[in-house]
């Protein structure tokens, strides 16, 4: 994207980091700091650590113990985990009930194989798209690429709640599509497409198709080109070369953008809400009603942690797979 | 400069005879990028098993004539015909020529093996034979041992036998080899040379090698084609390049020479006598040259053909006094940068057959420079 010569703003930001992390080191503090082992790099690097701890290990750790805790009309509206029994004893009480609830009710099963279905289907979808669409721009001319980046990543520009909004104007029965499919007469009355599950594909594909594109491109684009001329020299044909050499080599995009798609897709709430069938079981809209309109924070803390094992089980598996194959196409 | 490692025995000079079939027939081929003319009006006939080098600076069209044989470009026009068969619109999957990548393009995601036997699935080989003419071809290359490593887990010369084993396997009737050793160190470049001749003769292939690496093409090839500026100037052995330089950009391309500018003063039909500006006494030819008298000529004589001494020689021509500048001792050979009496600068290299210092001829010495009446090459253009 950039010439070697141009620094991104990110890398600017990281310079502008060291620089100043770096000047606490050569202060007289950081000569202590440094007998403790702690230099410049060591302070960038634990940057998206502290980063990490903050936003994700701490809060993640607070739903962990709302889950094992009871519920109870109060504020907030759960007991403690902890309280004091008597002198000098501290009891904890670990409620297991709501993920036995989460078993017991198979509403939650349901959900979570149904957001799983979804995600997967979706994903799908935006690999069938996505990397046709990557692949052009990876293939185009350096100037044709910038401006077909910035397109992917135009929708970017506007919020995202407001494009799904910007569905249902298309999609309802009085919408630009029904309006313009019977003004052709192709149909005589509308089509039902808003609160079905094909509005909501629309608006997982929409959405989440430039997750997809991005990691696709980026590796599509740093293939060595030379190696489809050795693959047509060697007697392919150019769908033969595709297969053969492009597609095994694109392997590391390809997971890269799956799990850029399918994470966020499983725990989807705005779309199935705005644009499904109200009855759809999707897991982040039980979630929501949990915690929302039951106020039951314990079993929607409880839902949460499923659904996180539930994805990070698979997820590093395959991050592992990738690793594997990204080691596989490395050198040449 | 070293010779062909071929066997002197075997005169193998198919260009000479007048009815041997070129196997290769380039026929008036340009190709234009554009405005650019990437390759000019070029027509060549290489003949079977021939090492054929095409030789010149970078951006002169050697790399893009390669391409057009390969097939992944398309001549703007004239035609190219390989063993008989007009190959010009054929693509690249359907020639029966395979190519040497300069970068190797090893397939990363492939064992060794399975980069061999690439080509070899793609015409749909039987098994067995597949896994025979891999076999034999990995041990031709001395890699039988390392079949199953990945690309990025072999050095440099290993990756480029993978890439040669790979393109042979097919048994083209052409290989075609980009820069073939120009990623490889000095010693193991000059080893990979005589392996790749070997290889050459033991399959009867022939091989058109593009390189900008002179020596290389002196070593390898039977015959060099010089391109320059999308032509080709000279095609010959490497002893008729080096010896016979038809004009000053070969003279001077291939090795060092001192070229004199000067004008025919003598032109009989056994001899010529040239006047040239920076030597008091005039050049003498013992060949004749089809030039109009008193037109501007050079004489080109290389500098191991130069001999410089401390008695002053016979006769009135062909020689000159010379003050020692600077010396280069190479170990085997030394160079001699020596200034004439008029200002400039000629180059001679001397073998050091004495091992003591000081019966060599040593700093700001003057000395007499001489050379044969068979030395000089006289060109004029």
């Amino acid at each position: 994207m950039s010439g070697p010569g141009a620094v991104s703003l990110g890398q600017r930001i990281n310079f502008w980091i060291e620089d100043s992390l770096g000047a606490i080191v050569r202060s007289p503090v950081g000569t202590r700091l440094r007998r403790w082992g702690v230099t410049g790099r060591t302070l960038v690097t634990s940057v998206p650590y502290f980063w990490l701890l903050l936003f994700f290990l701490i809060p993640f750790v607070i739903v962990l113990k709302i889950s094992f805790s009871h519920a109870a009309i109060a504020m907030p509206p759960y007991e403690p985990l902890l309280h004091w029994a008597s002198d000098k004893v501290v009891m904890v009480k670990l409620n297991l009930g709501n993920f036995a609830f989460l078993i017991e009710d198979n509403l939650y099963w349901k959900s979570y194989l149904n957001s799983i279905m979804v995600a997967g289907v979706s994903t799908l979808l935006c690999l069938l798209i996505g990397y046709p669409m990557a692949y052009a721009m990876a293939r185009s001319n350096a100037s044709t690429r910038n401006v077909l980046l910035l397109l992917a990543v135009l929708p970017f520009f506007t919020s995202f709640l407001l494009r799904v909004y910007a569905w249902i104007g298309l999609l309802k029965n009085n919408g630009l599509v029904n309006n313009a499919l019977m003004a052709m007469g192709v149909i005589d009355e509308p089509i039902q497409m808003l609160q079905t599950d094909f509005a909501v594909y629309i608006g997982m594909v929409y959405s989440y198709l430039p997750f997809m594109v991005l990691p696709l491109y980026s590796n599509l684009e740093k293939m060595d080109l030379t190696l489809l001329e050795a693959a047509a020299d060697l007697g392919c044909r150019p769908w033969e070369a595709f297969f053969k050499v492009t597609l095994p080599l694109s392997i590391p995009g390809i997971v890269a953008g799956c799990l850029l798609v399918f994470i966020p897709a499983v725990g989807e709430f705005v779309i199935p809400s705005l644009l499904g069938d109200p009855g759809m079981l999707m897991i982040g809209k039980v979630l929501w009603t949990e915690f929302f309109n039951n106020r039951d924070w314990p079993v929607a803390s409880a839902v949460a942690i499923a659904l996180l094992l539930f994805l990070v089980l698979p997820i590093m598996y395959l991050d592992r797979a990738q690793n594997a194959a990204a080691e596989r196409a490395e050198g040449g | 400069m070293a010779t062909s490692a071929r066997d002197p025995q075997l005169k193998f000079e198919p260009w000479k005879d007048p009815d041997a079939q070129p196997y290769v027939r380039i026929e008036r081929v340009t190709k234009k990028f554009g405005d650019f003319v990437a390759v000019h009006d070029v027509s060549l006939d290489i003949y079977k098993k021939e090492i054929f080098c095409l030789l010149g600076a970078s951006g002169c069209g050697k790399t893009t004539l390669l391409r057009m044989l390969a097939g992944f470009e398309r001549p703007t026009t004239g035609r190219i015909f390989i063993d008989g068969v007009d190959m010009t619109a054929l693509p690249p999957y359907e020639r029966p020529v395979n190519m040497m990548f300069q970068s190797y393009a090893l397939f990363p995601h492939m064992t060794v093996e399975q980069n061999v036997a690439f080509g070899l699935k793609q015409d749909r080989v039987p098994k067995a034979e597949l896994t025979k003419r891999v076999g034999d071809m990995l041990e031709l290359v001395k890699l039988g041992q390392f079949s199953k490593r990945k690309p990025h887990q072999l050095s440099g010369g290993q990756r480029q036998r993978v890439a040669l084993a790979r393109a042979l396997v097919k048994k083209p009737k052409l290989l075609l080899l980009d820069e073939p050793l120009a990623a490889l160190d000095k010693k193991l470049r000059e080893h990979t040379q005589f392996e790749l001749i070997n290889i050459q003769e033991t399959l009867g292939v022939t091989f058109i090698v593009v390189t900008h690496d002179q020596e290389e093409a002196m070593t390898l090839s039977s015959r060099i084609g010089l391109m320059n500026h999308g032509e080709i100037v000279q095609v010959g052995t490497p002893t008729d390049i080096y010896e016979y330089p038809n004009s000053r950009f070969v003279a001077e391309f291939i090795g060092s020479v001192n070229t004199f500018e000067g004008r025919l003063v003598e032109d009989e039909p056994s001899y010529v006598r040239i006047e040239a500006d920076d030597l008091e006494r005039p050049i003498y030819v013992d060949h004749g040259v089809s030039s109009a008298p008193g037109a501007t000529v050079w004489a080109a004589i290389r500098p191991e053909k130069m001999h410089m001494s401390r008695e002053k020689p016979q006769g009135s021509d062909n020689w000159t006094l010379a003050t020692v500048r600077d010396i280069a001792y190479m170990g085997d050979l030394s160079i001699y940068l020596l200034r004439l009496p008029s200002g400039k600068i000629v180059r001679v290299t001397q073998p050091n057959v004495y091992r003591r210092a000081d019966e060599r001829v040593t700093w700001e010495e003057q000395v007499y420079l001489h050379w044969d009446a068979t030395s000089p090459v006289v060109v004029t253009k």
